[in-house]
């Protein structure tokens, strides 16, 4: 399962307003890339690019080498999953039948264990049965990543797949996608806690006002100088007694 | 934990089929003339060439009944799964020929045909009819799309613009129509089976056939669409495309019904939200459901409408609605509780 996806010197310009320009991001097998910066930065509009949502006004975006544009819709799904920031259902399916559509470029003799690994995987077993309004945030959450995962692609873009889970959720969710990662996927996460990009993050890419302004590995990029630079925001890096890095914003 | 309730299908497939040939039986034997069970079924075995019961029954059963019962079993199919698949593409299940006014085109265009004189060609009413419901789908299409998308709440708004278009046609239509133009027009605003004969059942047919075998195609698309449209891209669905598909289908099966009877209310909005609420919103099992439904709910409306006030009859579009609407509301109520409402 190798895989790599490569977008050069991407731009995206939308009724006048140039929401992207000139951002580059890669990702390989076993990388979990996090996108960061600022409300606005441009983060979901990466994403959306990167999967193939609307063209480019310039730039490319390759999948293995080869163009989104060269992808039959089909074997573009079976290439990549995305996980969108928050989904409404707008009719009562259940969780079960939801992870099942996962399978849909797919539809061979693995969809029903697939389906079953991925309800496992992510913690919603129990809720198999029931429609997916009757559900929290968090178990929906849930359910759309066990959507995303039966889809059994080498590469997942996700966004902001945290924003809803409580600390242990975030941390249980953090620990499938390291497992996804050491399976040999890559992955793409738009992320908003930057503690969680230094722990988990092989590569991070910094956006600001549509542009990128650092990459690299978490612990090069994520400086106090340029992060608070990019939230307008004194924010400072510290160590704990068991050598792990923290990023906290600074008092007033 | 709230387990979601879903009846069993083969459950649901059994009381449909026994639904259906009551109603289907009851219907045949029913009416002006009355027609003995035994009798009934002694013509049916006989076939229309031989005719061992009595001479008017048998008439009344192959010219009368018969073409009637057949062209309610394939509108109500029609409309039925018309109304699934709008719903479905949608993603809205307000969404139905009637809401986004293409039974109020087709109408439109029988009612013109009629004040024009084109009544007087052999199906030319029909061919208007088809004409004008066809006409609006394309019009509400492409009216309800921008940046190549199409917003459910603009699709809804732009019905309510076309069904008030056509609603002041037609309202000028009456107006400077002539008495027996006006019977006409009423028949087709409101819906009628009473004009129901082979040749009328001939040219429906194929198209209601094209039109349901079509649909069953959309089956797994459809639920897929359920998640929106850009996580239905992200697996792979042309969604535009399956869109437009989809809503042709719709033009065809809602064109062709509205041709043969007129507008008849509710049948599209009301039979998918039982069939949904009953089996859940899978479409492989709602649109064949809805299909047999559509049917049952259509002899049976067709039944009181020839019955209640008998020898007078009943424009069906009323029946349909006098019961729908009412039934409806209940059903938004329901509906809103169990599944907490739609976005």
């Amino acid at each position: 399962m190798s895989t790599s996806l490569s977008a050069r010197n991407v731009r995206v310009v939308r009724n006048g307003a140039v929401l992207l320009d000139d951002v580059s991001l890669e990702a390989r097998a076993g990388e979990l890339v996090a996108v960061l910066g600022p409300n606005g930065a441009g983060k979901s509009t990466l994403l959306g690019a990167i999967a193939g949502d609307f063209p480019l006004s310039s730039g490319a975006v390759e999948i293995n080498g080869r163009s989104l544009a060269d992808y039959a819709p089909r074997e573009l799904a079976r290439s990549r999953a995305v996980l969108p920031q928050q989904i409404t259902i707008s009719f009562p399916f259940t969780v079960r039948e939801i992870v099942a559509m996962g399978r849909g470029p797919w539809l061979d003799d693995n969809d029903d264990e697939r389906i079953a690994a991925a309800l496992q995987r992510m913690d919603v077993v129990t809720l198999a049965n029931r429609t997916y309004q009757t559900l929290s945030v968090g178990e929906q959450a849930r359910v759309s990543m066990a959507r995303v995962l039966a889809q059994d692609t080498p590469l997942l873009l996700l966004d902001e797949p945290t924003a809803v889970l409580d600390i242990g959720q975030q941390e249980r969710f953090l620990a499938i996608a390291r497992s996804l990662v050491d399976e040999g996927r890559a992955v793409v996460a738009v992320l908003h806690d930057l503690n969680v990009a230094m722990r988990y993050a092989t590569n991070v890419v910094v956006l600001h006002e549509g542009r990128c302004v650092a990459s690299g590995t978490p612990q090069t990029v994520l400086t106090p100088a340029l992060l608070s630079n990019v939230y307008h925001q004194k924010i400072q890096v510290t160590t704990t007694a068991d050598g792990r890095a923290v990023i906290l914003p600074e008092h007033h | 934990m709230t387990t979601a309730r879903r009846t069993n299908v083969s459950a649901v497939g059994v009381f449909l089929a026994v639904l259906f040939a009551m109603t289907a039986l009851l219907s045949l034997a029913t009416g002006a003339f009355r027609i003995p069970l035994g009798d009934l079924l002694r013509i049916i075995v006989d076939g229309p060439a031989r005719d061992t019961v009595d001479s008017i029954a048998h008439d009344v059963f192959w010219q009368v009944r018969l073409p009637r019962v057949v062209l309610a079993v394939v509108v109500g199919a029609s409309l039925a799964v018309a109304g699934v698949l709008m719903q479905g593409i949608f993603r809205n299940p307000l969404a139905e020929p009637a809401t986004v006014g293409v039974s109020a085109g087709a109408a439109v265009g029988a009612v013109l045909a009629i004040i024009v004189g084109l009544n007087q060609l052999p199906l030319g009413v029909q061919v208007a009819a088809f004409l004008g419901g066809t006409l609006s789908t394309a019009l509400v299409y492409v009216l309800s799309r921008t940046d190549g998308k199409t917003e459910v709440v603009t699709l809804i708004l732009t019905g309510i613009a076309i069904n008030a278009f056509a609603g002041a046609v037609i309202g000028f239509a009456v107006f400077v129509a002539d008495d027996d133009e006006i019977r006409s027009v009423t028949f087709w605003s409101l819906g009628t089976l009473g004009l129901a004969t082979w040749k009328a059942v001939g040219v429906v047919i194929p198209l209601a056939i094209v039109g349901l075998v079509a649909s069953v195609g959309f089956s797994r698309v459809l639920d897929t669409l359920a998640l929106g449209d850009r996580s239905a891209s992200h697996l792979g669905i042309k969604v535009e495309r399956v869109r437009l598909q989809a809503i042709a289908v719709v033009g065809l099966l809602a064109s062709s019904a509205v041709a043969a009877t007129g507008m008849i209310a509710f049948v599209g909005l009301l039979v998918p939200h039982i069939m949904r609420l009953v089996l859940g919103p899978r479409h492989r099992h709602l649109l064949w459901t809805s299909a047999v439904l559509g049917a049952s709910v259509t002899l049976l409306a067709d039944l009181a409408a020839r019955t209640l006030l008998s020898p007078a009859e009943l424009p069906l579009g009323v029946v349909t609605a006098l019961i729908g609407a009412p039934f409806f509301l209940l059903l938004l109520r329901s509906t809103r509780r169990s599944q907490g409402g739609w976005a």
